[in-house]
């Protein structure tokens, strides 16, 4: 499948390597706004068609992608989502704009795989919906909440100034995906010096006649599940049972692909989002098959 | 000099208190503080608006409802609330307002001031009076310091304070500090300090503060607060009073608030001890210190262990998840 990545800062590039090595997605085109941006002149050194006029020059070439996948910011996306659907290109939306359902891939991504446009959430959602929803699937969670410690230098300007946009969607997403009755998000920017990997922690509130060893078993059969596509995941401790609670503390390390190990905030998004593509393709793929 | 002095006893001692205080202990002490003279009053939740959490510990009374008994309560005092981006948002702020604060303090670790921009904005833009919190300003030189209170300044915060969260600087590296802010914030906005007892200094490092230009500094009456709590108010009026600073509190009535009133309130007295010490030299956040205790039993390990591993990992406010696995990590290896 062809596809288009809209934005070249620091998510765009870092997905642009991961696109590179997919088999099923063909990244060929790559757009931006800042002339002097490292990742158009990565992108073009790696043989994609890429301009600084960024979706409006995408969508006037004569040949469009299938996919295009976009990380500028929540505003743009949202001007620029209906231009996509129109021309019939599928989105993969890294910002927060939420114009498509949230989509945390071994959660859900097969519900939404054929619709339109599929958001991602955020970085911390990304780490710690699918822990919340390990442990709501085998017993109620009726409050869930999670801490993202994130080194300062992988905060962009971005983050910051929308700090507010990440605690209330990944609260939101902790409640829709994760399938707790009330989610709750806490972010911790560490300026550490080297960077600290990211860490995420997250609490779930569980009867408290629970069964530790199903609750468990379900959380290690997800970190199997994330690591199949984000192999820098790991869960750092046994989960910590006390009365009425589950702690489970995981770890994000990159995969360095533009970003250093220790962002692994971003890459778990990138990674994400090649897996959602990846799978997009392969449902089409199989589909032609079907129908040929 | 005029001093203008904020109590934090009803936030920052919501730490030593482990959150729970109740709406009858918020109306007695904004009462008895409101009645001393004291101009500003902040009532949240320790880790600040919407802080009640795991990671945290949970409110016993939700701190809304402590916020409308302490602004019914007070008949000249402003109340103050805290907020952390990244913990809260700014729908807590509105309701903060409608509840009646009219101060909000918006506090980032002292390197990350640029998450505040957005609440600064907000705040101003309703008409509240702003506060700008640099977090564990020790870890800081003064230069890196002022250019953060310069983000806070630009964004409408109207008094940048200095806070030592950690009770680890020491008289000059105070005054360095707050020079350095005032050269940079100039008239566009006061310099506060904000101090705690874990090195046995925070009377003469507020002294030091208000020597060096400070014009807004925080205590708590009785020193009701977090690690080895904060400057005991009642003490730095009555130095002000020696030292011709004015501060409008009338020393013989929160004297006797901190006795009668406040003492009573708290669990039992904040302390200068081998753990409130380890926070004032190895430079940890002064609220890890109730959480230290709880994953010291829990897990059978040292809580000044915990501390010093907390101060060598570089942890800032908010990180108390963090303690969990250092907790685990000493249980670990004392079993090798």
């Amino acid at each position: 499948m062809k596809a288009a990545i809209v934005g070249s800062g620091n998510i765009g590039t870092d997905l642009l390597y991961k696109l590179l090595r997919s088999p099923a997605l063909e990244p060929r085109w790559m757009v931006g706004i800042d002339p002097a941006s490292e990742g158009l002149e990565r992108a073009a050194s790696a043989g994609l068609e890429v301009s600084v006029d960024g979706a409006e020059w995408l969508l006037r070439q004569d040949e469009l992608p299938d996919i295009v996948f976009e990380a500028t910011s929540a505003a743009v996306h949202r001007a620029n989502a209906p231009r996509y659907a129109e021309a019939g290109i599928r989105a993969i939306d890294l910002t927060p704009a939420a114009v498509g359902p949230y989509v945390v891939p071994p959660v859900n991504l097969g519900e939404h795989r054929d619709g339109p446009n599929i958001n991602l959430i955020t970085c911390g959602g990304q780490a710690t919906i699918p822990m919340v929803h390990a442990v709501s699937r085998v017993v109620p969670v009726s409050y869930a909440e999670i801490v993202a410690s994130v080194a300062s230098v992988s905060a962009g300007p971005g983050t910051r100034a929308n700090i507010d946009e990440f605690t209330r969607t990944t609260s939101r997403g902790i409640e829709a995906i994760g399938g707790a009755g009330r989610g709750k998000a806490i972010i911790v920017l560490n300026p550490a010096d080297p960077p600290m990997i990211m860490r995420d922690t997250i609490f779930c509130a569980i009867p408290e006649d629970a069964d530790p060893d199903l609750i468990t078993d379900s959380i290690a059969r997800m970190e199997t599940d994330i690591r199949s596509y984000v192999p820098g995941f790991r869960l750092l401790r046994e989960p910590q049972f006390d009365a009425g609670r589950v702690a489970i503390f995981v770890e994000v390390a990159g995969a360095g692909d533009f970003l250093p190990e220790y962002a692994g905030n971003l890459d778990i998004m990138t990674a994400a989002a090649t897996k959602v593509g990846e799978e997009i393709a392969r449902a089409a793929t199989t589909h032609r098959h079907v129908t040929a | 000099m005029q001093l203008r002095l904020t109590d934090t006893s009803l936030r920052d001692g919501s730490h030593h208190k482990r959150h729970q205080f109740t709406a009858d202990d918020v109306r007695s002490i904004v009462a008895a503080l409101d009645g001393a003279g004291v101009p500003v009053i902040e009532v949240t939740h320790g880790d600040g608006l919407g802080g009640s959490s795991f990671n945290y510990g949970f409110s016993l009374t939700p701190e809304q409802e402590l916020i409308k008994v302490a602004v019914e309560t007070a008949q000249q005092a402003k109340i103050a609330v805290l907020m952390l981006p990244g913990v809260g948002v700014k729908d807590d702020i509105l309701v903060s307002q409608d509840n009646g604060a009219s101060i909000v303090r918006i506090a980032t670790h002292c390197t990350e001031a640029d998450v505040s921009v957005q609440h600064f904005a907000l705040a101003r833009e309703r008409g509240l009076e702003t506060v700008g919190f640099l977090m564990m300003a020790h870890s800081q030189p003064p230069e890196s310091l002022a250019k953060q209170a310069r983000i806070m300044a630009d964004a409408g915060c109207q008094c940048v304070y200095v806070v030592d969260s950690a009770g680890a600087l020491v008289l000059e590296q105070v005054a360095e500090r707050v020079e350095a802010l005032v050269a940079e914030l100039g008239d566009d906005a006061q310099v506060g300090f904000h101090g705690h007892e874990n090195l046995g200094l925070s009377v003469a490092n507020s002294v030091a503060a208000a020597r060096a230009g400070a014009a807004q500094i925080d205590g708590s009456v009785r020193g009701f607060g977090a690690g080895a709590g904060n400057t005991p108010l009642e003490a730095f009026v009555g130095v002000c009073d020696k030292l011709g600073f004015e501060t409008g509190v009338d020393f013989f009535k929160i004297v006797d608030a901190a006795e009668d009133v406040v003492r009573p309130v708290m669990p039992d007295e904040c302390l200068l001890d081998r753990m409130a010490l380890m926070m004032g030299y190895a430079g940890v956040y002064s609220s890890f210190l109730k959480h230290a205790y709880t994953q010291a039993q829990r897990y059978g390990v040292s809580g000044a262990q915990i501390l010093v591993r907390a101060g060598e990992r570089k942890l800032v406010g908010g990180q108390e998840d963090q303690l969990i696995d250092i907790a685990l990590e000493l249980s670990r290896e004392r079993v090798r």
